[in-house]
């Protein structure tokens, strides 16, 4: 039979994907048609995405598909409509069109946006549990063995080696422990986690299961964040199934195992991503961190040995379990073994998701993963790691990704987003920008957080504005060091990161701002001059009509002049201008 | 107390300090916000002090304490929405509201939020409007984006 599998992860959906599910269930009521919702290949920048399988099995990827597009592509039959090779992005397994697949090595996202994350059978089908059933007739200390041999390391960006992680909490003699999946996703720029949780819950609570028979622990708890809806209504169909078919319960396959798994939703509150402020959120206090030793593998949740992973971690779990620790320490560098996965966003032709092995140079991840910045513009800067990360200048981009590496630059691997700019991003905006962040996500527990991120915004914010002095990058140099050094967790630790990365690799940007009153990258508005070159101006009075502030003044067919003093800078003249006659100075 | 929250209090008998979280989420998600009469509730049923739940409540982004409008307008401030211009998403849609984040606008029609990050990053600038998500949207488009979401009263999704 003929299937459309349509992706309606949140990026689909915000692209249109639900009226192109709807028109394809209208056309399935005549029977010979299947349609299948699934995750998301990671082709953000096509969506919304639909896999076509026709009657011979052949597969056809379209991107950028709209209903009555819908119509055509299944009005094709066997043999492929050539008036649809814009939209066809690949075939089967072949090559893809963009080249984006071409250099993936795809393990965590592996059945993401190929297989239905709504049903267990289609997760049994395509392999499911058959770790899980492997890790059970194995000792646990031979599963922790395995994990540890594989080289994985912690994928929310701590890099600790995963295997002496579940080591720790093995080893404590208690009746009762936990296992904690950290699905709060907190940088801004990153959504691995989400793609992962909305294209393939099933695999992320199979390596909770096998981490529960690792280290004997009985209860599992998702923390998943509020504002993942869509994962979080997954994630629940996934452990009601999983349950009913005795994959979580008492006696697990017989095994003796009993685990549970359980969500909770998380708040926001971007320091939750901390273990032992994740564990005071659990229990309903603040999301505050607490000072360690103890350790949360000692005395954690409710005081139980409680183990902590990201979702991608566990997600890496059955395939290494399955395929031997072997398989996966031949991906990647000496010390940063296997995969990762990336989410590629701002300022690149083609966003999205991607998995590549460790080690990739950045350069080959922005331009033959991502295609490069726009048309017109230059790679200037790769930053990663969100808030707690650092920008990275193309000049180092031939560098490979692995976590040795990428720690020396200043910069942090972190959880994988990775926010492409060019020549049109002000580095000190995007400082003061995340900046703003820490600023407000600070649990206000530690003083120099608390009150050294406020100086540090506000210095930031008289720079963009023109107003910097003299020796405010000496000030802020201080000032970061000084939090770095005395707060208590990473939050704190690294706030001062996107600050010291950019003054460290591009101080003449500051010092533009500060001493010449000038923002090189023609983007903050208190440092921008809107003017119309009037010797080419038609006089078409749009710019006029379109500006919210009438600081536009011109008669029709005669040159148009922008008050500088009334102007607010929102750049609506610039967009509407025919001419393209408005400048940006 | 309403019988909105009384229904959701019930729902946790003999409930316990880590219910609270989850019981303020279930209180907003019937009333919109967490009424000063609703923390008195919620204090009372789990016999903790006022002030922790207070605490709780204004420390984590999610709670409201004041009622959002009937179009709930969330703008992504996310990275990659902000290197593609979501700051001038954001005054944009302030200038057509006429309100700051945070706030309901007089006739009580909209209320404006800023969120750290939705996820949808390739598709960004990103505004949800009552739950459904608008990708690649400009400062120009604030406007009409607001009007559309005032007919269709967004639902899907």
């Amino acid at each position: 039979m003929r299937r459309v599998i349509i992706g309606t992860a949140t990026c689909g959906v915000a692209a249109g994907a639900q009226r192109v599910l709807a028109r394809a269930l209208t056309l399935a009521e005549g029977g010979g048609l299947e349609v299948v919702e699934a995750g998301c290949v990671g082709v953000c920048y096509d969506e919304p995405l639909v896999e076509y399988i026709n009657d011979l099995g052949e597969r056809r990827l379209y991107g950028k598909v709209t209903p009555p597009l819908l119509d055509r592509i299944l009005a094709q039959g066997d043999e492929p409509d050539p008036a649809l090779a814009r939209h066809l992005i690949r075939v089967n397994d072949g090559p893809d069109r963009d080249g984006v697949f071409a250099h993936q090595a795809r393990i965590v996202l592996r059945r993401c946006g190929i297989v239905d994350p709504g049903s267990i059978d289609a997760y049994l089908e395509a392999d499911g549990f058959k770790a899980l059933e492997k890790a059970l007739g194995m000792d646990p200390q031979a599963v922790i063995q395995t994990v540890l041999d594989s080289g994985l390391r912690g994928r929310g960006g701590g890099g600790f080696p995963t295997g002496r992680k579940w080591g720790f909490t093995a080893a404590q003699p208690s009746p009762h422990k936990y296992v904690i999946c950290n699905a709060d996703e907190g940088d801004p720029g990153a959504f691995m986690d989400r793609s992962v949780l909305e294209g393939d819950p099933f695999a992320v609570l199979e390596g909770m299961i096998i981490c529960g028979w690792a280290v004997g622990a009985d209860k599992g708890v998702i923390y998943c964040r509020a504002e993942y809806p869509k994962a979080l209504v997954r994630l629940d169909a996934a452990i009601k199934q999983a349950r009913a078919r005795g994959y979580l319960g008492e006696d697990i396959l017989g095994s003796g195992l009993s685990f549970d798994v359980y969500v909770k939703e998380g708040a926001g509150a971007f320091v939750c991503g901390e273990e032992t402020a994740l564990i005071a959120s659990i229990e309903g206090k603040r999301g505050m961190p607490r000072f360690r030793p103890p350790f949360p593998a000692v005395s954690g949740l409710h005081g139980k040995p409680t183990n902590i992973n990201n979702v991608e971690t566990l997600a890496n779990i059955p395939w290494i379990i399955q395929n031997g620790a072997a398989a996966y320490a031949a991906m990647g560098t000496e010390k940063s073994k296997g995969t990762k996965v990336f989410a590629l966003a701002g300022r690149i032709k083609r966003g999205g998701l991607v998995e590549v092995p460790m080690g990739m140079s950045i350069r080959q991840l922005v331009e033959e993963v991502g295609g490069g910045v726009p048309e017109g513009h230059t790679f200037k800067a790769v930053q990663m790691g969100g808030p707690s990360g650092g920008c990275i200048p193309a000049t180092m981009a031939d560098l490979p990704i692995d976590y040795e590496h990428i720690t020396q630059t200043g910069a942090i691997m972190g959880s994988g987003g990775v926010v492409v700019m060019d020549d049109s991003t002000c580095m000190v905006d995007v400082a003061r920008y995340f900046l703003s962040f820490t600023q407000a996500e600070s649990c206000g527990k530690c003083t120099f957080c608390r009150l050294g991120t406020k100086r540090m915004l506000e210095i930031l914010e008289r720079i963009t504005e023109g107003k910097g002095k003299h020796g405010d990058v000496e000030r802020l140099l201080a000032l970061g060091q000084q939090i770095q050094s005395a707060s208590l967790c990473g939050l704190g630790q690294t706030a001062a990161n996107p600050v010291l990365t950019t003054i460290k690799y591009f101080r003449e940007e500051y010092d533009a701002h500060i001493h010449d009153h000038r923002c090189p990258a023609k983007s903050c508005a208190s440092l921008v001059i809107y003017r119309i070159a009037e010797e080419n101006c038609t006089g078409c009075t749009l710019c006029a009509k379109a500006c919210p502030v009438d600081a536009i003044e011109g008669e029709r067919k005669i040159a148009h002049v922008i008050d500088e003093q009334a102007c607010i800078r929102c750049g609506k003249c610039v967009t509407v201008c025919p001419t393209g006659v408005v400048m940006k100075l | 107390m309403t019988d909105a929250v009384q229904a959701v209090l019930e729902g946790y008998p003999q409930a316990r300090r880590d219910a609270l979280i989850p019981i303020l989420q279930a209180v907003q998600a019937k009333e919109g916000y967490l009424s000063t009469e609703a923390v008195i509730a919620v204090g009372q049923h789990l016999k903790l002090p006022t002030s922790k739940i207070y605490g709780v409540a204004t420390f984590y982004n999610q709670f409201r304490l004041t009622p959002p409008g009937r179009h709930h307008v969330q703008v992504c401030r996310g990275t990659a929405c902000h290197v593609k211009g979501s700051a001038a998403v954001l005054s944009g849609i302030q200038r057509a509201l006429k309100i700051e984040p945070d706030q309901t606008s007089k006739d009580g029609e909209y209320s404006l939020e800023v969120v750290a990050c939705i996820g949808a990053c390739g598709l960004a600038p990103v505004v949800a409007i009552d739950g459904a998500f608008f990708g690649d949207v400009k400062a120009e488009d604030a406007a009409a984006l607001l009007a559309r979401a005032r007919e269709m009263e967004v639902g899907d999704e």
